[in-house]
């Protein structure tokens, strides 16, 4: 029996840098390398010196990313270019196409904005990926002999896996981000019965049940057409990729429906591009985009324009998608200042907000925000969040774990009061150990593994045919299996004791014991060997006796032979059999003699 | 372990191998060839055709009968009638004990809805998810084609006197199997019973088997299949390629040190070497365009079109010919297309790395937007008229030249000797296609590319992946008809030898099961006390309640209760498995100190006989074998432990 080990090195009961070390079956593995967005110190990267001092290559077996977002694999080119690191690296094909391009806006965001130093370079980010290899959805993934991985879909953004990580006879599923109901561009994540170990899933809307989709989604439009009848200029800060392309689908059908003329920008420089990644990961997409994707491509956007610097200024109505989601820099950060101090106007944030940044300052309700360079903006706009962020609720997390069947939980990327509360409510529902290690904090999970055993097909068609006598398995009979288990070279075989002795190349011994039995059988004698077929049959079936052609009762090893003749009516016979049929025969004869007086 | 034939046709393959009490349909292919005893079907009727003589059989009863329902072109007999198909005979296994399908790729699985839906078979398939979209289109296309241009009366009368015709139609296989193509309600029905899998997806059948899908080179999301029992393996070979074009190349680690290989499919023009050949389609092209004359190019909708469309693009930029327009027409050609551009992850890592900028990964995305490649669902479409002019390069199916656009494009050009025709699927011969269209004017290219395996990359594959006994079709084990003295075109002798697959037969084959997986429970296994007899080996007993749910094994603790009608707890004795050989003077050491004093010891050939007379009890001891005669069943108990405790025990 042996533990597996799990150790977060950022979102234990935390959100905000997804870095979990898992360590199982003496292979260690990193689940995602995120970097947390609301610091700008070292705090930022998770503490790779809890795994090495140095070079991380001889610690690390592979590292798994589970989908683009920055706090899932931010930190990756500080690891493997200025920490080093030169294992495999595993991400779906979307995750390493436009991971690169998330890494390298916020690069810029940090080096040419804040004038950050010690930060990776594009040559870091490029090399990085470089020993990125990606996997598709349910491929059997051989990381070495020992470790398989396999990716199930998980919505949450284009490309967002979970993953199933096996070291020999135990196994961990690694959820990431995830989402239970299919949205307006996504499917709903979906994993088969794998029973694994554990299940580490994210926890990030532990306590919510959020209400139904269409609710939101009618509540968030009639709040943007609200704002651009009166006049106003609508903000809505998002990530380049995910949540916007939902968002844009959304006010696109919308805007047709009801024939509005307000302008939308989406303000990215990357807005075609981004879109283009989703055309050509269309397959990626719910089943009702990818099947109408011929006639028309839902990433072709009729009323939504590339934003130009300059409409900041224009006077007017209009709708804005910027970047990034959080307000912590960039455009989005620019129009919020200009912006904010119009009650007319408004902000929507659609996804969560790490804490320390200007969007989460506002959520919170501040009316006076001071940004880095100490600047202080005053917040008259009015303020909406909407849940837009797709993550699994928790009626989500708990079907999941129906899903998949896990023996343990796990439990991070959430806040650590609404994990106890879903702790509770799990280990209540399912009856299943449930764990949230802090940041640093190691839980060591026992486990119980099913061991694998090569049995010899003539041991098991013997058990086989005795099953087959009675039809059915039936479950009050059991059926009785034995032989001898060799272990050679830690491969496990059971086998017929006879060829177990040729394996281990020992001698066998064969101990055969011959009794005399007498019991009252009036009658010929082959009458009374029939009356004894007859009794032994009618007590258990799974063991028919059969008569051989010398009128001997034979029965595995087992041998009844007639001593007697026809006028006796006490008769002898001669019971014979070898020592590992010695319940068979005791058997036997017990009952016999039970019958027969 | 048994293999049945359903097919005649290696590169349409239809199997079913029957293994672990499981039935696996091994691709569905539906050969095609019998359309060529056809006469075309024109989109708007042809004067030619409608005005070939009627055939005349020396017999003038056969002539009655017949009435016109074949007509002769260049003596050549042909079939007036609605065409017909031979899809896979059932008739030596009963399609409704089928358990799964595999499909290997597009090319493979056009039976598919004669199988799912007109058999009664209850199965799940198997297929990747651009072989599913692709194989759609194919079956799509094929069905449109033959509905466009219907005939009502069917042509069956031939058949009865088909043994006084004249060859080639005297030689059609079964024709009285054949069947009209199945409807679009019947596609649909079908594919909706595809299951999509991935490359190197695990995926388990019946419990008893587990097959895995890996990357096979010939198309987008073409594969082979690996069938693993857990014990021995099987890998079956479909289409494969080892060429460098659009696909993901071939997976060949996976197919090693398989207990049996099965390969089917591989090239139909072994003499032609494919890189050559797509070099003289570009020349003969280009040829045919600066000579003012228009090329004629009958295809697929999807496959090697678009290394076509690649290479020839290149070509004519390279020659300066760039402005010439190339048409594409299929009822399927937009979706073709689309579907091109978004299968990223089956494409070669080159393909590949161009989605991640993201731009389209195929040439021909690029060619359509600055319109240099048209494509229409028909000849009728709204604005091919505008967009028409000559010359150019026109690609349509089908490419048995019996139905689609293609018949009205050779009727329309046949008679120029400027235009030409160029031949590239390798699926038909091109001669038997051209037959009705005789006599022809205009230029007739033969460059067929098949970038399946060749002989001599099979027999290389084979000592690579050293399987443990190889199967193929008969056919490959005799140099091919076309060229009989290539004694190179053939399966190389092996040892084992390799076993022939024929037509529409039963093979048995040698491959036995000796052992099974069953997973021990937790609670059994740390009851377990084993003897070490040396490093790295040791053994014990085992004793446990077998659960067999779903083919699946597990071996739990036997409760005492559980022990059923034959056993009483208390008379129970765990088994135990003596080995070496009873040492007497510690026996009777042993037999004393339970107070059996009267022991006599008598020697005998093979060993000593131990005589216990007040108890009419005889114990005989001969090396490796005990024999205790005793009739008082507590003495015989206590003789039976004082006999294993003189030898050692597992
Ligand atoms: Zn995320």
């Amino acid at each position: 029996m042996t533990d597996i080990k799990v150790t977060p090195l950022g979102a234990g009961q935390d959100v905000g840098r997804s870095c979990i070390l898992l360590q199982m079956g003496g292979k260690n593995i990193m689940l995602d390398c995120g970097m947390h967005m609301g610091y700008n110190d070292e705090r930022r990267f998770p503490d790779f010196s809890y795994i090495a001092d140095g070079n991380l290559t001889e610690s690390l077996d592979c590292v798994i990313i589970s989908h683009f977002h920055l706090d899932h694999c931010g930190a990756l080119p500080f690891m493997t270019e200025m920490v080093g690191y030169s294992g495999p690296i595993y991400m779906t094909h979307p995750t390493k196409a436009i991971a690169p391009i998330l890494l390298e806006d916020m690069r810029k965001v940090a080096v040419e904005r804040k004038g950050e130093t010690n930060f990776f370079t594009s040559a870091h980010i490029k090399d990085c990926m470089k020993k990125v290899i990606a996997v598709t959805l349910h491929q059997t993934v051989q990381v070495d002999s020992e470790i398989e991985i396999k990716a199930y879909y998980a919505g949450h953004v284009l490309g967002a896996a979970m993953f199933h990580v096996k070291v020999g006879n135990q196994s961990v599923v690694y959820t990431g981000d995830y989402n239970m109901t299919p949205d307006r561009h996504l499917g709903a994540a979906w994993i088969d019965k794998c029973r694994p170990n554990i299940l580490i899933s994210e926890s990030t809307y532990a306590t919510t049940i959020r209400d139904s989709k269409r609710c939101r989604e009618r509540d968030f439009l009639k709040k943007v057409h609200d704002c651009v009848d009166r006049g106003g200029k609508v903000l809505i800060p998002v990530f380049a990729l995910g949540r916007a392309q939902e968002l844009c689908i959304l006010l696109e059908t919308y805007w047709d429906r009801m024939n509005l003329k307000a302008p939308i920008y989406f303000a990215v420089g990357l807005t075609e591009k981004a879109n283009n990644y989703y055309k050509m990961f269309i397959t990626w997409t719910n089943q009702k985009i990818r099947k109408t994707f011929v006639q028309r491509n839902m990433f072709d956007f009729k009323h939504i324009r590339p934003f130009d610097k300059s409409y900041a200024d224009t006077p007017g109505p209009m709708v804005v998608f910027a970047t990034p989601g959080m307000l912590h820099a960039g455009l989005s950060l620019q129009l919020f200042k200009k912006w904010a101090p119009n009650e007319n106007n408004m902000l929507i944030m659609p996804g969560y907000c790490v804490s320390g940044t200007v969007g989460a300052k506002v959520l919170s309700g501040a009316k006076k925000v001071e940004t880095e360079n100490r600047q202080v903006i005053e917040v008259k706009m009015s303020v909406q969040y909407m849940s837009f962020s797709a993550h699994a609720d928790a009626k989500g997390i708990m079907q999941l774990i129906q899903y998949c069947e896990p023996q343990n939980v796990l439990l991070v990327h959430g806040e650590g009061v609404k994990m106890e509360f879903l702790k509770q409510k799990i280990q209540q529902e399912y009856g299943i150990d449930c764990y949230m290690p802090a940041n640093g904090e190691s839980a060591y999970i026992p486990c119980k593994p099913v061991v694998p055993v090569d049995v010899s097909l003539s041991l098991l068609k013997k058990e086989m045919a005795l099953y087959d006598t009675v039809g059915a398995p039936d479950p009050k009979r059991p059926c009785r299996m034995h032989g001898v288990l060799v272990m050679k070279d830690n491969v496990l075989r059971l086998m017929e004791p006879e060829k177990a002795f040729g394996e281990l190349g020992l001698n066998r011994h064969a101990i055969r014991f011959t009794s005399c039995l007498q019991l009252r059988l009036p009658g010929s004698a082959s009458r009374a060997m029939d009356q004894i077929q007859l009794i032994l049959n009618s007590q258990n079936t799974n063991y028919p006796v059969k008569p051989s052609e010398e009128g001997v009762l034979n029965l595995e090893s087992v041998s009844i032979k007639m001593e007697s003749t026809d006028k006796e009516d006490r008769k002898s016979m001669m019971i014979s059999w070898a020592l590992q049929d010695e319940d068979l025969a005791t058997w036997i004869m017990s009952s016999l003699r039970q019958v027969i007086v | 372990m048994k293999i049945y034939s359903l097919g005649a046709n290696p590169n349409k393959p239809c199997n079913i191998l029957n293994f672990k009490g499981v039935s696996l349909m091994l691709d569905c292919g539906l050969d095609i060839n019998s359309a060529l005893h056809f006469l075309p079907l024109p989109l708007v009727a042809s004067k030619r055709l409608s005005n070939l003589p009627n055939w005349i059989p020396k017999d003038a009863q056969d002539a009655a009968l017949l009435d016109g329902e074949l007509k002769e072109c260049e003596n050549r007999v042909l079939v007036d009638g609605p065409i017909e198909i031979l899809p896979p005979q059932s008739d030596i296994f009963d399609i409704c004990d089928v358990d799964t399908i595999l499909l290997s790729n597009h090319a493979c699985m056009l039976a598919l809805p004669f199988i799912t839906e007109e058999t009664g078979f209850k199965g799940r398939v198997y297929a990747t998810e651009p072989t599913l979209q692709i194989g759609r289109l194919y079956m799509e296309e094929l069905v449109n084609y033959l509905e466009r241009t219907p005939k009502s009366q069917r042509a069956n009368r031939w058949k009865q006197v088909i043994q006084s015709l004249p060859p080639p139609l005297s030689g059609a296989l079964r024709p009285n199997d054949w069947k009209k193509v199945y409807s679009t309600k019947a596609i649909n029905a079908a594919l909706a019973k595809v299951r999509m899998v991935g490359f190197n997806e695990k995926i388990d059948i019946c419990g008893a088997l587990t097959v895995m899908a890996v990357s096979s080179g010939y198309s987008l999301g073409s594969c082979n299949w690996i069938i693993h029992s857990g014990y021995e393996k099987i890998a079956y070979v479909s289409a494969s390629s080892t060429l460098t074009t659009h696909p993901r190349p071939m997976d060949q680690v996976a197919l090693r040190n398989a207990d049996l290989l099965i390969l089917t499919a591989l090239t139909q023009t072994p003499v032609a070497n494919p890189d050559s050949m797509l070099g003289e389609f570009c020349m003969a092209v280009a040829s045919t365009l600066r000579s003012g004359g228009s090329c004629l190019v009958p295809c697929h909708p999807s496959g090697l079109l678009y290394d076509l469309f690649e290479c020839l693009s290149v070509h004519l930029d390279n020659i300066g010919l760039s402005q010439i327009p190339l048409f594409f027409f299929s009822p399927v050609a937009e979706t073709s297309l689309a579907y091109s551009n978004i299968f990223a992850e089956w494409l070669s890592s080159g393909k590949q790395s161009k989605v991640y900028l993201p731009e389209e990964p195929f040439p021909h995305a690029h060619l359509i937007k600055n319109g240099r490649l048209k494509h229409f669902p028909s000849l009728h479409a709204e604005g091919f008229t505008n967009e028409y002019r000559q010359p150019c390069v026109v690609f349509c199916g089908h490419p048995s030249l019996r139905f689609g656009n293609v018949v009205h494009f050779i009727e329309l050009w046949g008679n120029h000797s400027n235009h030409s025709i160029v031949f590239v699927e390798p699926d038909f011969p091109y001669l038997e296609a051209l037959a009705p269209y005789q006599p022809l004017t205009m230029k007739i290219v033969h460059c067929p590319i098949d970038t399946s395996l060749s002989f001599t990359q099979a027999n290389k594959l084979i000592r690579d992946l050293k399987p443990g006994n190889l199967l193929v079709p008969d056919v490959y084990l005799h140099p091919p008809v076309s060229a009989p003295l290539r004694s190179d075109l053939v399966i190389q002798e092996l040892d084992p030898p390799a076993l022939g697959m024929k037509s529409y037969q039963v093979l048995q084959l040698p491959i036995k099961r000796k052992q099974e997986k069953v997973h021990l429970d937790p609670a059994l296994a740390s009851r377990l006390e084993p003897i070490q007899f040396k490093t790295g080996l040791s053994a014990s007993t085992l004793t446990g309640k077998l659960d067999a749910r779903d083919n699946k094994f597990t071996l739990k603790v036997l409760n005492e209760e559980e022990g059923g009608t034959l056993y009483s707890a208390a008379e129970r004795m765990l088994p135990r498995h003596p080995w070496g050989s009873v040492d007497t003077t510690q026996l009777l050491h042993l037999l004393s100190q339970h107070g059996l004093l009267d022991a006599r010891v008598e020697d005998t050939p093979r060993g000593v006989v131990i005589h216990l007379p007040r108890e009419d009890t005889v114990i005989q001891l001969e090396g490796s074998n005990t024999h205790v005669y005793c009739h008082d069943e507590a003495l015989r108990r206590t003789l039976r432990d004082i006999l294993l405790q003189c030898l050692p025990c597992l």
